[in-house]
């Protein structure tokens, strides 16, 4: 598999990590510093002692602007595997999708003043940080698009995760131009703080990440599981979700635009702002009511598995590799590894007629050995940080010592971190799936 | 040829090969993180720099004759390093340790110029609580330093390992990994000797 024939999914993981990578360290850097700043009276965000508060919310934003498209880059992915699949056609504008991942993974790191243009940097600074927030809405565009554009003339079947998808499109497109608006410092100065913003991204990252999340559970939910989820109270779930979420966002639009900022106590009667806030408040109950069906859904699913068991591992008609194996896979997922032709290998297989390529000799699978220390690490590195803002110091220095022994037992183990599942052993689990299949 | 695949009878399998060269793109993978972190350092450094509040500039306090010495036993740090590779792919192991041993001494010697240097100037009155600039200044300069340390224990125990086990396949990616750090913190170095001290001091 080449890249230009990975799945979208696949691409919006690889772009979202890179991202990941080059956004997290400054995060690393803004919290250390502001650890020195409260632990040994460092002046790095202090307004006396020649420090700059502004640039902590610089820092701060170098990095959570980029997270934001690291949330939503892996949902990009799932919404293009989904779209596709049940439009049962192949997603439009491939490259295009790849070029517009990449383009706002870079363009990620060029926005993040746009967080707090009432800084004061100046008409420069702001117009030229206005210019490329509006800049990278337009690779998201050609997505939205490109989704449609897939959609277009496609034999669409609305299963569960569509729902999610479509819902998707809309919500995201209006929070996207509520997003452009922003973009630009003027109006920025009148809605900087205030619920239109806060609807914004609400909408931006609900609609965005969290339905794209759901979409993707439900999508490969039987593939990890081995059965499908209810697709009735999933559906009734959704227009929870998408009703309530509608009845509690248009009225913050509204209301910030009357002037409502976030985090308010108390507001004069006078403004007239009461009803709605309360149609907004009303909306959060649909939305709960979405979220209690959703949580019933999985309980209903795991009783009924028995009747939704996904028996030959395709229970979408998908597209791409994941669906050519059992539900759930075998540990090492595939015996040999694929050679691949195309996008949309199983498709193009399955519209061939093709029978599935029987392997009969099988080769020894090499497997990544389990390790404990990513968990001892982690474990570890949160008694650090909890111990550091609690001033508890000499548990601190117990844990970094831990930190450094299970570096050093790292360093110092065997070499052998990986272990073989003999050829014989795959041809018996292979043979025992092909009975299962058949 | 590595001295692994001497050592297994002149075969290394195309595993292996597979094996070193994941570890060595994470561990890339994993320096490119620590420049993005160190970049931020810099840039803080750059925005606090005349942040003196009072205090000394940066001419005032640097000690260039020491941050010279400093800047050449490092680099020299790297060349040992450099050789102790060299005769770890010649699988010459008295060599390695003797050249490990020569690198883990000029790492000492740099930490004992730098941490007396930092001692005398809080004895001063120049702490990192005394303005901005010298907050930066701390941190960026000791987190170097902190590197510098954590480099020198990873060198202590490879070299422990490979008095133990021989040059093994596993035990030449180690050093090569750990190579790959030890010339990043050179690196590093250099921007920091051009841009905090040679900048400070030229008041540039």
């Amino acid at each position: 598999m080449t890249l230009m024939k990975m799945p979208m999914f696949a691409w919006s993981v690889l772009c979202s990590m890179f991202l990941a990578m080059f956004a997290f360290p400054i995060l690393t850097v803004t919290l250390a510093l502001l650890f020195l700043d409260r632990a040994i009276g460092t002046h790095f965000f202090t307004a006396a002692g020649g420090g700059n508060v502004m640039m902590y919310v610089n820092l701060i934003w170098a990095w959570g602007h980029p997270e934001v498209y690291i949330l939503v880059l892996p949902a990009f992915g799932i919404y293009s595997e989904v779209v596709a699949t049940f439009s049962r056609k192949p997603l439009f504008g491939y490259a295009s999708m790849v070029a517009a991942l990449v383009a706002i993974t870079i363009l990620a790191f060029s926005v993040w003043v746009h967080h707090f243009f009432t800084m004061g940097a100046g008409a420069d600074v702001n117009g030229f940080f206005g210019i490329m927030t509006m800049i990278i809405a337009v690779p998201t565009g050609v997505k939205i698009f490109n989704w449609l554009a897939t959609m277009f003339r496609g034999r669409i079947e609305l299963a569960a995760p569509m729902y999610w998808f479509m819902g998707f499109v809309g919500l995201f497109t209006i929070g996207g131009v509520a997003g452009v608006m922003l973009a630009m410092p003027a109006i920025d100065f009148q809605l900087h703080n205030g619920l239109f913003l806060v609807a914004h991204f609400h909408t931006m990252l609900v609609s965005g990440v969290l339905f794209g999340d759901f979409a993707g559970l439900i999508y490969w939910f039987p593939k990890v599981c081995g059965f499908r989820l209810n697709e009735r109270l999933l559906k009734y779930s959704f227009w929870c979700w998408f009703i309530g979420f509608i009845v509690v966002l248009v009225p913050l639009y509204i209301l910030g635009f009357m002037g409502a900022t976030r985090r308010l106590d108390h507001y004069a009667a006078s403004t007239g702002w009461q009803p709605l806030f309360i149609v907004s408040g009303l909306g959060s109950l649909i939305i709960a009511a979405g979220l209690g069906l959703l949580i019933l859904q999985i309980g209903v699913s795991i009783r009924q598995r028995a009747a939704t068991r996904d028996v030959d591992g395709d229970p979408w008609n998908g597209r791409t590799l994941e669906w050519t194996t059992t539900s759930p896979p075998p540990v090492y997922n595939f015996a040999t590894i694929p050679v691949v032709h195309g996008r949309d290998p199983f498709w193009a297989a399955k519209q061939q007629g093709a029978a599935p390529s029987e392997t009969r000799v099988f080769s020894d699978v090499h497997m990544p050995k389990n390790t404990p220390v990513g968990m001892f690490v982690g474990g570890l590195a949160f008694v650090v940080g909890f111990t550091l803002i609690w001033h508890i110091y000499w548990l601190t220095i117990l844990a970094v010592l831990g930190l450094l022994i299970t570096a050093a037992i790292r360093t110092t183990s065997t070499d052998d971190s990986e272990y073989t599942i003999p050829a014989a052993e795959v041809a018996r689990l292979e043979s025992a799936r092909q009975v299962e299949f058949a | 040829m590595s001295a692994a695949e001497l050592a297994a009878g002149g075969h290394a399998d195309a595993r292996d090969i597979e094996v070193d060269a994941k570890a060595i793109f994470g561990f890339w993978v994993y320096l490119m993180t620590d420049c993005v972190l160190f970049a931020g350092l810099f840039a803080t450094y750059a925005v606090l720099r005349d942040n003196t509040f009072g205090g000394p500039a940066g001419y005032q306090i640097f000690n260039m004759p020491e941050v010279l010495v400093e800047t050449l036993v490092l680099l020299m740090s790297s060349f040992t390093y450099g050789l102790g590779v060299l005769a770890a792919r010649g699988n010459r192991e008295a060599q390695v340790l003797g050249w490990f041993a020569a690198t883990f001494v000029l790492g000492l010697v740099f930490l004992s110029i730098e941490v007396p240097d930092f001692h005398s100037l809080v004895t001063q009155g120049n702490s990192w609580t005394r303005s901005g600039f010298l907050s930066a200044y701390f941190t960026l300069v000791g987190t170097h330093g902190l590197h510098i340390t954590i480099g020198l224990l990873w060198m202590a125990v490879l070299v422990v390992r490979v008095r133990r086990t021989g040059l093994t396949r596993g035990n030449v990616r180690r050093l090569t990994l750990l190579s790959l750090f030890w010339h990043f913190l050179d690196l590093v170095w250099i921007f920091i000797f051009t841009i905090v001290y040679l900048m400070g001091a030229a008041r540039v």
